[in-house]
């Protein structure tokens, strides 16, 4: 896809595309409405799918009746997990059995129910109203057992289990450091603070919910799924196992796609049912989440509590840090991460941006029954950084310092440093990010208006956030698949323009344009000469998809690398051609190849790509014909580190508790950003979902486990109104390892902003003598805190 | 998220309208914007069996200001064509009360006769009938009658419309210049969790939230005829009204929230 037109700034005032605003070349077709997303998809004879969902938190299946869903006018079939007799979705880590408990998701509910909303059956039919009457029509018998509806319950001694193989309902239980004497440490230390705080549960929601389009191609004996996923290679995967086909018979594309945010970085149960009905009646069929499933039956994410302490000395540098974080999963382990993605993230990376001497965390996921958990942008971050920012302020109380003092003088300033979980931090600007937010904020005046007698409060949130982890990194965490590299494909055509294909996936981050970027500065071409190839298993050697923010580190370190060696093919056949040595030859920025001390003398590409695919014979020795090039990239060491400091000012009204952000600026550090304009828009979607979380969404169940959040009546995700205005500052310290030093930069807007605005609303209390540590803040506790300060 | 199936008419008098709910009962629903019942239907919560579609019967969409200072509002008439309406001085109110209904989406396609028939007992316009002491006019096969929206709103999402009566509009008899109405929700456009509507000349203070009908509480009236300040007409208010604790929401803060709402409409209202 080349795109539409481009307008505006198109180079930076050097010339190169890096680091340039480029105009999404996306944006021209989504803006006009002519994106192709999955529900844009109608191919002849297309059946449309709908599931029959289990009605009951917990519970025996006794029997599955379809013969009357059969019966509904339209409805072409129905399936049951005993028809379709599909695998099983497994998801493993190479732990022992007392720290991770494997467990599997069947396709449909087989035995036995474990969430409110679990398909049990899926129904086919002519379309999607008809499949609707069809799944109203089944009959499915349960014998109902007690529900295990939070984590105390799951823990508790003769809790019902969710899954038999798992005692005490717990999946993970790792504790993956304890340093020695740390109890020591806290026995001694003269300040010794705590925090408790349990974080709502929440989904991702993305715009477009998930989907499918899946159909049997005789021709090609392939089934292709056109499906909105993260990760294409790993849905070919799950559906060929689950299916039992070679991966060679499943085709897997990915249309554009409306966000993903992590909620389609696993692979879903609904995308396996319907390609296999598809498989089944050997016609297409299409499934299209409706947003009451998406709300009570998708991927969710968030729901966590912990019991952290954080021991400090008299000066305010901390010295140890003691955490306890228990995760609620929910029904099922995710693939490819498993439940342990959110323990294991919280575990090993909770000291963030602090010199943390002693460390000591245990971490665990347990199950019950809600809808299962995936990863949801940020992962895990955003609860431990506000909680660990939570324990620096009430440090700084404690102690008499001033909050951004007491961070100043514990942030990381030398680098590479690395912790006392072992992981070595390339160089970030945590202090300087800190130290310019406050900056922003005095002079702006709002610590002027904080003296007033209005109800208001600054708040912030200092982090660094581990971008692209390589295999390395995956490997610690220790799960069967180690989602680590990319590999990356460019050809040149006759014509002289350019294909490169990435591993990588968007979902909405432009990479048609930020990789064509990378690709247009080592070839010295137009962008618009340069197409990006992503999302088909048939194109791509083999990827990981897009997630944890390694698509520029990772897959654009591919891309870059690949189109360096074409560059190099480039000026070797330049070189034989105008018969000098190839060190005298030079891309010349302007799609050619010149010679370094006579530029007036060059090929152009399309004069080189002649030559190597139709007139092979003028080719030097040794060098085949055609143009094309592979490269790939995995993250050396424990990767790079983007940070940032956000800074709030919330005004809470005391007569209803209300809670009103009136400025948020954030300061972030992604080295160099390959297209500045790009990184805003992710700061700013990101802080929006942050502060979603802060103050807005949650997922809530009723004691039997039915959701009590079907709509977006309840499930009250924040709109354009409830989100401010946001500055966005920018330092760069470059990568050392990325292509042209970029770090990721997908996911620090959402795990800054919990942090920042709790602290906010917890500084504008700070006369009332109450704390809220719990998110999404509870208007009704910020106005009881008022209430009895007022009287 | 689709409805179950129903067979759709396309009603195009009030006679019309009306005889066909008289033939076919209460397997049919009357629709006009659609904005909650097209929703319910899509849960399936709500499923009749027959839709009479009157947005498209002529003269049910025009605001009339009488010479006797009466305003009458076609019961098609949506919120946005009333909040962008010149109403005059007296009746300002309503045109500022439109901007908490949902959102503009919401509002172009709403209707004031929708929302009323609907009766939600947080909406802006239920409260705003009871405050105003309007009149919703309703056709039946007997003819029009006129009721009184002390005596419409019965219960929750329940009136005193027949099954065969259509509202076509509603008459607010007189202007009520010193009025205010606000809200409290989490986020702008939601229901409110507590919506408090103040005329001061009437003395008359209507209350969304905290009963099954838009409810007026007689001892704040009493102390706001009595000339009590704002604050302490909304205490009475607060300490007045009948509310239990709910999942996220206790009767202390619905009262807090009664207690500010309350005094912050008497305030408005002096503006």
């Amino acid at each position: 896809m080349t795109g539409g037109a481009v307008t505006g700034p198109r180079f930076r005032r050097d010339g190169a595309w890096v680091g340039a605003s480029v105009p999404r070349r996306e944006d021209p077709r989504l803006l006009a409405g002519r994106g192709r997303f999955v529900d844009d998809i109608t191919l002849p004879g297309m059946l449309h799918a709908q599931f029959v969902r289990s009605t009951v938190a917990h519970g025996w299946i006794r029997a599955v009746d379809l013969d009357e869903v059969r019966a509904v006018p339209g409805v072409v079939a129905a399936f049951s997990a005993a028809d379709l007799a599909l695998g099983d979705i497994t998801a493993l880590l190479d732990r022992p059995p007392h720290e991770f408990v494997p467990t599997s998701m069947p396709v449909l509910a087989r035995d036995k129910v474990r969430f409110v909303g679990e398909p049990v059956a899926i129904v086919i039919a002519r379309d999607p109203y008809a499949a609707e009457d069809g799944v109203e029509a089944a009959v499915v018998e349960y014998e109902e057992l007690e529900p295990v509806v939070g984590d105390t319950a799951a823990l508790a001694d003769g809790a019902p289990l969710v899954h038999a193989e798992a005692p005490r309902n717990t999946l993970v239980d790792v504790s993956l450091f304890a340093t020695e004497g740390i109890d020591e440490v806290f026995a001694e230390a003269p300040c010794v603070v705590r925090v408790r705080s349990k974080t709502g549960r929440q989904n991702a929601l993305p715009l477009e919910t998930r989907g499918v389009v899946a159909s049997w191609d005789d021709r090609d004996e392939q089934l292709h799924v056109k499906t909105n996923t993260q990760i294409p290679h790993q849905v070919r995967t799950v559906l060929a196992r689950c299916a039992g086909l070679d991966e060679k018979q499943v085709r897997v594309t990915v249309p554009d796609m409306g966000g993903g945010f992590g909620q389609k970085c696993v692979v879903g149960r609904e995308e396996i049912a319907a390609a296999a009905a598809a498989l089944r009646l050997r016609r297409p069929v299409k499934w299209i989440e409706d947003r009451r499933d998406a709300l009570t039956a998708a991927f969710l994410a968030r729901e966590q509590r912990y019991d952290v302490r954080a021991a400090f000395d008299a000066d305010g540098r901390i010295l140890a840090l003691d955490a306890d974080v228990v995760c609620d999963m929910g029904a099922y382990s995710c693939y490819p991460f498993t439940a342990g993605i959110e323990p294991l993230m919280a575990s090993a990376e909770m000291p963030s941006v602090y010199r943390v001497p002693a460390y000591r965390v245990r971490g665990r996921a347990v199950t019950t029954n809600k809808a299962p958990t995936g990863p949801y942008r940020g992962v895990s971050r955003p609860q431990y950084v506000m909680v660990v920012e939570r324990l620096m302020e009430r440090a700084a109380r404690e102690l008499g310092l001033d909050p951004v003092e007491i961070r100043r003088r514990n942030v990381i300033t030398v680098f590479p440093y690395t912790g006392v979980n072992g992981i070595t931090y390339d160089p970030g600007s945590y202090r300087e990010s800190l130290e310019l937010c406050e900056r922003v904020l005095r002079e702006e005046g709002w610590y002027d208006l904080r003296d007033t007698g209005r109800v208001i409060g600054i708040g912030y949130a200092c982090f660094s956030e581990r971008t692209g982890y390589g295999s390395g990194a995956f490997a610690q965490r220790r799960m069967q698949v180690v989602p680590g590299f990319d590999i990356s494909e460019i050809r040149m055509d006759v014509s002289g323009t350019v294909s490169v294909t990435t591993g990588t996936m968007s979902h909405g981050q432009s990479h048609e344009t930020t990789m064509a970027q990378l690709v247009a500065d080592r070839l010295g071409l137009d962008i618009a000469q340069v197409k990006v190839v992503q999302g088909d298993t048939d194109r791509i050697t083999y990827g990981f998809g897009s997630f944890a923010s390694r698509s520029i580190t990772i897959g654009g370190s591919a891309v870059a690398a690949a189109a360096e060696k074409l560059g190099a093919q480039l000026k070797e056949i330049a070189a034989h051609l105008m018969e000098v040595d190839v060190d005298a030859c030079e891309l010349d920025g302007d799609g050619g190849v010149r010679l370094r001390d006579d530029p007036d003398r060059r090929l152009s590409f399309a004069e080189l790509a002649d030559v190597a695919y139709l007139r092979a014979h003028l080719l030097p020795k040794g060098v085949g014909p055609g143009l094309s090039a592979t490269a790939s990239f995995d993250v050396p060491g424990d990767g790079t580190f983007s940070n940032a400091t956000h800074g709030v000012v919330v005004e809470l009204d005391p007569g209803t508790g209300g809670v009103e952000i009136l400025r948020y600026v954030c300061v972030e550090d992604c080295g160099v950003a390959i297209n500045p304009k790009v990184v805003d828009g992710q700061c700013r979607g990101g802080i929006a979902q942050g502060i979603a979380g802060a103050l807005f969404e949650q997922v809530t169940y009723d004691a039997a486990g039915q959701p009590l959040a079907p709509s977006l009546m309840e499930y009250k995700v924040p709109t354009a109104s409830e989100i401010p205005d946001i500055a966005i500052h920018h330092l760069e310290t470059p990568c050392a390892f990325t292509a042209n030093g970029a770090k990721g930069a997908g996911e620090g807007g959402t795990i800054g902003a919990p942090a920042a605005v709790l602290n906010a609303v917890n500084d504008a209390l700070r006369d009332t003598g109450v704390e809220l540590d719990d998110t999404p803040i509870a208007r009704e506790a910020v106005f009881r805190a008022l209430e009895a300060h007022r009287g | 998220m689709k409805p179950a199936p129903f067979t759709y008419h396309r009603a195009r008098s009030v006679s019309g309208a009306v005889g066909l709910l008289a033939e076919l009962g209460d397997d049919a629903k009357v629709i006009a914007g659609g904005q909650s019942l097209v929703a319910m239907m899509n849960f399936r919560l709500a499923r009749p069996e027959h839709l009479i579609d009157i947005a498209r019967i002529p003269g049910l969409d025009a605001i009339e200001r009488e010479d006797g200072a009466a305003l009458r509002i076609g019961a098609l008439v949506t919120h946005h064509a009333v909040e962008t309406a010149d109403l005059g001085p007296g009746f300002r109110l309503l045109p500022d009360a439109m901007r908490w209904i949902g959102h503009l989406p919401i509002r172009t396609r709403g209707t004031v006769g929708g929302s009323l028939a609907h009766a939600d007992a947080t909406a802006e316009w239920c409260l705003l009938a009871v405050l105003l002491d309007a009149r919703i006019v309703a056709e039946g096969p007997a003819g029009r009658r006129e009721i009184a929206a002390a005596d419409f709103f019965q219960g929750v999402f329940t009136t005193a419309l027949e099954p065969d009566e259509l509202i076509v509009e509603v008459v607010f008899p007189r202007p009520a210049p010193r009025s205010a109405l606000t809200e409290f929700a989490e986020r702008k456009g939601d229901f409110a969790i507590v919506a408090a509507a103040v005329d001061l000349d009437a003395a008359r203070i209507v209350l969304g939230g905290v009963g099954p009908v838009p409810l007026r509480v007689p001892r704040a009236e009493a102390a706001l005829a009595a000339g009590a300040a704002p604050a302490e007409v909304g205490a009475v208010a607060a300490e007045e009204i009948d509310v239990r604790d709910e999942p996220g929401v206790s009767a202390h803060y619905r009262r807090g929230l009664t207690r500010t709402l309350v005094a912050r409409a008497c305030e408005e209202a002096q503006l």
